[in-house]
């Protein structure tokens, strides 16, 4: 990835350990999380740059990379580290701070689903798969390019399949505590609320 | 025996032919499911992407739901709910006070993944005793994914690297569990949905291993793992150029085989890449 140039935030580790603790500092850059990430074909920081990154400070780097959106949290890197880093948990926290600070996702769609995901749970306490893919679906843009590319079909063919297999529940079975989920999850907006 | 349960809510939808099995199978060897009173969704992947402290809040909340009951142990099928539950008790007893505004009741039952809870001597056991129809000449690779696993710090795994489950509970049955090194490799979980391109080469991984070590199908116990490598293998196949078509069974399934459930076919109907045709040339097929 192309150095942005950006001045190095040198409390940039004390924030992010305040929110762990995550033992970043403890990194001697074995790479053995590199080594083992299933995802590191579309990332653009490998994921023993990004920890030194952090350490580096060079938040915005680390933050605008794309790495942190398309980690599975397989959590390898987080159960091989010698030293105990929690390294997935580092990139959920990325992830967050990312969606704070108002920076925009490099991978959209991964955000898209997320967001579709948890406004689908502030609704009835239970996640309804029948309004969330094609609200994600629209949400993404996936269904403008689907249309374009005549893909749809296939999508509008697996459907169907599911309904008439009845693998897909009707109507969303919402719960009691309706009021206690909202109170839990806020609403996209308001999210991310980091010590 | 009395057991608290949490399908999650896949088990309500996509993956109905999981929850049959579980819910028959526990009915044949007299286990009593008591679903958690008024459950909420564990919060998924989803949670801990972007707002850590309601991920570990919406998952406490089942654990305190769940103490309502009187039973000891609480089954979680799904590994992510598993998972995301272990992982809010973790952060309850470990983290900094004050950084949640949930606290644990007392009485928070034992938190299992299924197979686990079904991979116990004890449980295997019983099993062996009970097996009617042995699944004799299926050779299978199990596959156990992330999140029943990994980190062992949440999870309790003592076997991460190399899990044993599955691979025991099929053995009890009669099949063969073919030794493979892809066991707990990712399948790109939600990435599926978001970034098809990199799930379709994630799954078609597994696909290929599974082949070149003569496995003729799949055994999972996560059902985000069996609809991704369920649903797609069409146009994984086409981005491969391969043909691969492995049926995915939950072991679930291959447990109400055994038993000489009869009403094992209808859960099999709903998979999209059919496993009777396998079923009926080996003659395992009620």
């Amino acid at each position: 990835m192309q150095s942005t140039g950006s001045v190095p935030d040198y409390t940039f580790l004390d924030q992010m350990e305040a929110a762990g603790p995550f033992h970043a500092a403890e990194c001697f850059q074995c790479r053995k999380c590199t080594s083992g990430c299933p995802a590191t074909f579309a990332m653009d920081l490998m994921p023993d740059q990004v920890i030194r990154y952090a350490l580096l400070g060079l938040k915005e780097e680390v933050l605008r990379s794309r790495t942190i959106w398309v980690c599975a949290s397989c959590e390898t890197c987080t159960t091989r580290c010698p030293n105990g880093i929690q390294i997935a948990e580092i990139m959920d926290y990325f992830k967050e701070l990312a969606v704070r600070e108002g920076i925009p996702s490099p991978v959209p769609q991964v955000l898209a689903l997320h967001e579709t995901f948890l406004d689908n749970v502030r609704q009835g306490g239970r996640v309804f798969e029948g309004s969330l893919l094609p609200i994600f679906f629209l949400r993404s843009g996936q269904l403008r390019e689907k249309l374009r590319k005549g893909t749809w079909r296939d999508d509008a063919r697996m459907g169907w399949r599911l309904l008439r297999k009845r693998r897909f529940a009707l109507a969303p079975r919402p719960i009691k505590a309706r009021e206690e989920i909202r109170s839990i999850l806020r609403p996209s907006k308001r999210r991310g609320v980091l010590p | 025996m009395k057991v608290t349960y949490y399908p999650g809510c896949s088990l309500e939808g996509t993956a109905r032919d999981y929850a049959d099995s579980i819910e028959a199978i526990c009915g044949f060897l007299g286990i009593h499911l008591e679903e958690v009173p008024d459950w909420n969704c564990c919060g998924a992947t989803a949670a801990h992407s972007v707002d850590h402290k309601a991920s570990v809040e919406l998952a406490a909340r089942n654990l305190n739901q769940a103490s309502i009951l009187p039973n000891e142990d609480l089954l979680v099928p799904c590994p992510l709910c598993f998972n995301r539950l272990r992982a809010a008790s973790w952060a309850l007893e470990h983290e900094e006070g004050g950084r949640y505004s949930f606290r644990l009741q007392p009485g928070i039952p034992m938190i299992w993944d299924l197979a686990n809870f079904f991979g116990t001597e004890s449980m295997l056991k019983e099993l062996s005793l009970k097996v009617k129809k042995p699944l004799n000449g299926l050779k299978v690779v199990c596959y156990y994914g992330c999140m029943a696993s990994r980190p062992p710090r949440v999870t309790g795994s003592r076997d991460h690297e190399n899990p044993q489950s599955m691979d025991r509970i099929v053995k009890a049955l009669g099949a063969t569990s073919l030794h493979w090194p892809y066991k707990t490799d990712c399948c790109g979980a939600s990435l599926m949905l978001s970034r098809p391109d990199m799930g379709y080469r994630m799954v078609g991984k597994l696909y290929d291993m599974a082949q070149r070590m003569g496995a003729e199908a799949i055994v999972v116990s996560c059902q985000m793992c069996q609809s991704n490598l369920d649903m797609y293998q069409e146009r994984i196949e086409a981005e491969w150029g391969r043909k691969f078509a492995p049926p995915i069974f939950y072991f679930t399934e291959l447990m109400g085989l055994a038993l000489g459930m009869l009403e094992v076919p209808s859960w099999l109907s709903r998979h999209f890449a059919d496993p009777r045709p396998l079923l009926e040339r080996k003659g395992l097929l009620p």
